[in-house]
């Protein structure tokens, strides 16, 4: 759980990112704003589009152009790092943030032997030389439960399954110890026993290691599973941020609530889940107000106008004007909500 | 009396050998991938029978034997009492063809960008001779978009001008233009997000009970599959090793690797019920274990297990095929899942 009175690991404020193209400027991350502590796990959920990728990308400094970081700031252990140059950003990267991506196969290069990725990596960020190098890889490749690590150590990536291979960068991950691990959809791509196993092994790896996670996925389950705390985001905005039991199971925003019935659930069935019609807008049509507006059943006139921040809702924060003390303005006839 | 669907023994291989001279000059072995290898389903008019598995348990490979679009390497397929492979390519079958239609995983893939809206839909009404005149065809095709909460404005758009939700309700327009009783939908929301999904299933629901359509439903998703079906195949391998209503299915699953599946599937509801990760990955169907293929992940495999494929048997409503199950080695348990009502506000 988030020890409130240490001093936060990775600090996001007002971050705001761009992508100009020719028919204008996209706002894909606008005004985001979180902070991680030493070994919590932020899950980081959303639908495709919203930004939550976009998000990661840019703490660990991989935006691919043209996007860019137009506002804002990150820290990392009180350090600002979004502004280092490129090969300081690459020392940062790997040392201190480790990633982890969605394909394990386009994570690994095809042409080396896993070892041999391994012990580059290890030696890029830390004083050991080749065979202290290769025993590190070998006991990383142990501990992320790799059977037969000895002889494993030099074969090529795709003589592992998916399931191992997502193992294997998790170890490289790991490599140079790092205080963050920034893992984007890292159970996407996997079965959904392969799924627990790679869980089970995130979790505990955190936990004998203190690292903090931030943990990008769709997957609800997973979040539940994982995450200390959860922020949701849709359009490029944090539309709710609170402990993940409070989040699951006491949503404050509309938009939360209605991802939450709409998944199907073990419990009942039959009935018709509960559906958000419409679809998440277009970068280049973020409506005003409040981006949920068109498709939220709650909404009043100030929704359509006035653009709500995060504000204290439960145990949360969420950006709704439903928890302001003014409330959502006057109602709107409901023939405006497009299907 | 056959069902409306009834399959028998279906198998299906793949040759995925080396070429002749690669195998002769290297004295490789032929390499025969069994990706479906003996599956019995009677689906009853009116249910949803889903099958769910993990990638490369072959039940893609059974819609698509379903539907025709591979012949079977073995085995039968009856639909409404006609013989579908016997049959196979017969001007007698086009006539079938129309009552059983699919629905594809990826709505980006399965339009073709160069076709408008209303022609993708109209196509198997021009195809099957559906419709009377232009007018009727119009007709038809605007009530299709109703159908799926488009409308028929839409009609005159390319693919490319929709979302992936708005493109999976064209597919599904396209499947019901030849007005079939019979629908296999291969992972028809996997590609989509969890709101979107939301959408899609729910008028799923609402068509079957509208239009009294018989669902082959495929995912992986078992929550999905909770939700939409009324019984539910699970296939390791190629082979089914069990099947029973959903209700029996998830509150007494008996298969050792359907209680396996059911452990995995993250728990919403954090009743701090412990999952259970189950070492190792799916074999290769190429070599597929000996006897029960599931005995080298299984906790309680024994010797018999090792050597003699397990015969599906019925048990409470449902058939196992398990040897464990069958000399009632392992004890069948209930499981309970918390009430959605029950933990929101």
């Amino acid at each position: 759980m988030a020890a409130t009175n240490n001093p936060p690991l990775l600090e996001v404020r007002n971050l705001r990112v761009e992508f100009p193209t020719r028919r204008g400027t996209l706002l894909a991350v606008d005004d985001v704003s979180f902070e991680i502590a030493p070994g919590e796990v932020l899950g980081v959920v959303g639908e495709s589009g919203a930004g939550k990728s976009l998000t990661g990308n840019a703490i660990i400094g991989l935006l691919e152009p043209p996007g860019r970081i137009a506002a804002g700031e990150v820290r990392l252990e009180g350090r600002r790092i979004d502004n280092l140059p490129y090969e300081e950003m690459r020392k940062v990267r790997g040392a201190r943030i480790g990633a982890i991506f969605q394909d394990p196969l386009t994570s690994l290069n095809p042409l080396y032997s896993v070892g041999r990725q391994l012990v580059e990596t290890i030696q890029t960020h830390l004083p050991l030389n080749a065979a202290a190098a290769r025993k590190r890889a070998l006991d990383l490749l142990k501990e992320v439960g790799i059977p037969g690590a000895e002889h494993r150590l030099d074969h090529y990536p795709h003589q592992f399954s998916g399931g191992m291979r997502q193992r294997v960068v998790i170890a490289l991950a790991l490599c140079a110890g790092p205080r963050l691990i920034v893992a984007d959809e890292p159970t996407t791509a996997l079965d959904v026993s392969i799924q627990a196993q790679i869980i089970a092994l995130l979790k505990r790896l955190c936990r004998e290691h203190g690292t903090a996670v931030m943990l990008v996925t769709h997957d609800m389950g997973v979040i539940a599973e994982t995450a200390d705390r959860v922020a949701v985001m849709y359009a490029g905005r944090v539309a709710e941020i609170g402990p993940v039991r409070d989040v699951i199971k006491n949503a404050q925003h509309p938009y939360t609530k209605g991802l939450m019935g709409s998944i199907p659930h073990l419990g009942e069935r039959g009935g018709r889940l509960t559906q958000i019609d419409g679809s998440m807008p277009r970068l280049n049509a973020i409506p005003k107000g409040c981006a949920f507006n068109p498709r939220c059943t709650l909404r009043g006139q100030r929704c359509l106008v006035e653009r709500p921040e995060l504000m204290a809702a439960g145990a949360s924060r969420a950006a709704c004007w439903l928890h302001d003390s003014r409330g959502v303005g006057a109602p709107i006839g409901k023939e405006t909500v497009d299907a | 009396m056959p069902e409306f669907v009834q399959i028998d023994g279906l198998k299906r291989y793949f040759d995925v050998s080396a070429p002749w001279l690669v195998r002769k000059l290297e004295g490789r072995p032929r390499q025969i991938v069994q990706a479906v290898d003996g599956v019995d389903i009677a689906i009853a008019k009116g249910e949803t029978f889903s099958l769910v598995g993990e990638s490369g348990c072959g039940k893609s490979t059974v819609a698509r034997l379903v539907v025709g679009l591979y012949p079977p390497s073995a085995g039968n397929i009856v639909f409404d009492g006609h013989d579908m492979v016997a049959g196979r390519g017969r001007a007698t079958q086009s006539a079938l063809r129309r009552r059983l239609q699919m629905i594809f995983q990826d709505p980006f893939a399965s339009l073709n960008p160069r076709w408008r809206v209303f022609d993708i839909i109209a196509e198997p009404i021009r195809a099957f001779g559906l419709a009377k005149d232009k007018d009727d065809l119009r007709r038809q095709v605007d009530e299709l978009l109703r159908q799926v909460r488009l409308t028929p404005a839409d009609g005159v758009k390319f693919p490319h001008e929709f979302s992936g939700g708005q493109r999976q309700r064209i597919s599904i327009a396209r499947a019901l233009a030849s007005q079939p009783e019979f629908l296999v939908c291969d992972e028809p929301t996997s590609a989509l997000d969890v709101s979107v999904q939301a959408q899609i299933l729910n008028l799923m629901m609402d068509l079957q009970r509208r239009l009294q359509l018989t669902y082959l439903f495929i995912s992986h998703n078992l929550a999905v599959v909770y939700h939409i079906s009324t019984r539910v195949g699970v296939m390791y391998l190629g082979r089914l090793v069990e099947q029973a209503p959903t209700e029996t299915l998830f509150r007494r699953p008996k298969h050792p690797y359907t209680r396996m599946l059911l452990d995995t599937i993250p728990d919403l509801e954090m009743t701090g019920r412990q999952r259970t990760p189950v070492a190792g990955e799916v074999p290769s169907p190429i070599n597929p274990p000996s006897g029960c293929t599931f005995h080298p992940r299984c906790p309680f495999a024994n010797e018999r297990c090792k050597a003699e494929r397990p015969r599906s048997l019925p048990v409470e409503g449902g058939l196992v095929a398990c040897h464990a199950i069958e000399e009632g080695r392992i004890p069948i348990e209930d499981r309970t899942y918390a009430a959605r009502s029950a933990l929101s506000s």
